[in-house]
């Protein structure tokens, strides 16, 4: 957004010897309010009423669809119940870290804002340290989670609350690893960088670049998941064992601030894997004129991380919890080794090809839309299969 | 950079700002009527037993140990890979891959350590 900032400046906007910093901290401001409460905030709230609605489709039932056309405003009514809520301080907590705690939370939830690459020209800052500055300030979640579990002086707080740290940062070096494959083949870490080395077709994302970053972006999406605390790896607040883990003894707004934080961090998982490995907003160059390229890129990548967020919602609809024996070895015993293999694959792939293979992506394109063609038969199938049985014993 | 690593701190500011606001709202909307039997900690309805801060499973230090040597290998790995590139480019391609293969090595041999001494294991087996 600097650019544009500088363009008013140089065309006089604000007087011949305009007070360059003082500007730069109000259109600082000015655009992370509109990214906070326009896009991030209403996201949060909006994706919770859309995986409810998702998940009851999944499971033959009707979810929400009194409040506002077909429940659509689920979520305010949600909000504004979380607000109308006594605000509960357990008297022997330690309430200092107890109020703290949703702050964290929030903040890794709103930092990465930061460098979310809408399109070409909508980013609120392209740092130059992106992608690493994305996965630290994402890192904040975790202490804001053990803090929770510890000063709530609950059995179930602390019990969820240390399952959550150990299963964050055990899937933070699969997810760390995962990353150097892209880092190593475009040389930079600013995530618009990242985006400019691919282009608009399939075959010249990362994730079909070669063997090793297509799998690669796969341990991604899965450790991705597991940081978020989602299904199946939802053990810091299983609700069948638990309780509500980590937010047990927690009410009103400062429990909406958790899981809002834990909704809105599912376009942050879909942001990262589109930025890194499907192209981000690349479109065809369809038109010269700026507004309506940026319009189709933002278009593009909202579409890309938009259907993450649903295979997410489909993956929590449809799988089982995982034991924390399995978590762990899944995660030390599977995927840090392949990440390995992945990263140290890359380097060699690219010390053969420099400049990259041409026939490996069409290949592993294959392979997949194969794999994809297979899975909708079944899909297709089962639909079949399912209608029959129930117009044959409709009482099922 | 002044643009560019201001917009972190006004994210901050504003997501604090925004939670300030509703904690706000919430003190005037909510009621408040706290008594003893309310606060105390959440036990499935009985009486709580003793405290919850106690030892816990001593396993999870060991997986924070084991984080800890392979998150600072992440970090020192980023700017590697970072230069690797250009280092490919100017045709040294076989020296900075023996180099970067020689690093891995050496902490590979700590992941397998760990995992001969069967401390990835969540149950693990006392030896006889």
């Amino acid at each position: 957004m600097q650019k544009l900032v500088d363009n008013l400046i140089a065309s006089g906007a604000f007087g011949a010897h305009p007070p360059r910093d003082i500007i730069y901290a109000i259109a600082i401001f000015v655009f992370s309010l509109i990214v906070f409460l326009g896009i991030a905030f209403p996201f949060a709230g909006v994706v919770s009423w859309v995986e409810r609605r998702v998940w009851a489709r999944m499971q033959s039932r009707c979810g929400p669809n009194r409040v506002g056309p077909n429940g659509f405003l689920q979520w305010l009514a949600d909000g504004l119940k979380h607000v109308c809520k006594e605000d509960l301080i357990p008297a022997e907590s330690d309430e200092t870290l107890f109020k703290m705690a949703p702050y964290l939370v929030i903040l890794a939830f709103t930092l990465p804002w930061a460098v979310m690459p809408f399109s070409s020209d909508l980013i609120l800052a392209d740092l130059n340290v992106g992608i690493l500055y994305m996965t630290s300030v994402t890192a904040l979640t975790v202490v804001g989670v053990l803090m929770a579990g510890w000063a709530s002086n609950d059995k179930w707080s602390l019990i969820g609350g240390i399952r959550s740290a150990a299963q964050i940062v055990s899937y933070e070096i699969p997810a760390g690893l995962s990353i150097f494959p892209v880092v190593l083949m475009t040389g930079t870490l600013s995530m618009q960088g990242i985006i400019k080395a691919q282009g608009w077709a399939p075959w010249t994302w990362f994730v079909f670049a070669n063997p090793f970053t297509f799998i690669a972006a796969n341990v991604l999406y899965i450790s991705a998941l597991a940081e978020g605390n989602r299904t199946p790896f939802d053990l810091p607040e299983a609700e069948s064992e638990l309780v509500a883990g980590f937010a047990t003894e927690y009410s009103g707004m400062r429990y909406l601030f958790f899981f809002a934080a834990e909704w809105g961090n599912l376009f942050i998982i879909g942001a990262i894997i589109t930025t890194l490995f499907l192209g981000g907003w690349q479109v065809p160059a369809v038109s010269s004129n700026p507004v309506v390229m940026n319009v189709l890129q933002l278009i593009c990548f909202n579409v890309k991380v938009l259907f993450l967020v649903f295979v997410s919602m489909w993956v929590r609809g449809t799988l089982p919890r995982v034991r924390i024996d399995q978590l762990m070895s899944l995660c030390w015993k599977y995927l840090v080794p392949i990440s390995f293999v992945d990263m140290v694959g890359t380097a060699v792939w690219m010390a053969i090809w420099p400049e990259g293979n041409w026939i490996a992506p069409w290949i592993l394109m294959a392979l997949f839309s194969a794999v994809i063609i297979v899975f909708l038969g079944r899909v297709l199938h089962y639909f079949r299969r399912s209608r029959m049985e129930l117009y044959l014993s409709p009482t099922i | 950079m002044y643009f560019d690593f201001g917009t972190p701190l006004a994210l901050a500011i504003i997501g604090i700002g925004f939670m300030a606001v509703m904690f706000g709202m919430q003190k005037l909307l909510a009621p408040r009527n706290p008594y003893q039997r309310k606060l105390t900690p959440y036990e499935c309805g009985e009486p709580p037993t003793g405290k919850a801060w106690i030892n816990f499973n001593v396993r999870f230090y060991l997986i924070a140990l084991i984080f800890v040597v392979f998150e600072v290998e992440v970090a020192f790995l980023y700017p590697v890979a970072v230069v690797y590139m250009d280092w490919i480019r100017r045709g040294q391609r076989l020296y900075v891959l023996t180099e970067i293969l020689i690093f891995l090595g050496i902490l590979l041999v700590g992941l397998i350590y760990v995992w001969v001494k069967h401390d990835l294991e969540w149950l693990k087996k006392v030896p006889e």
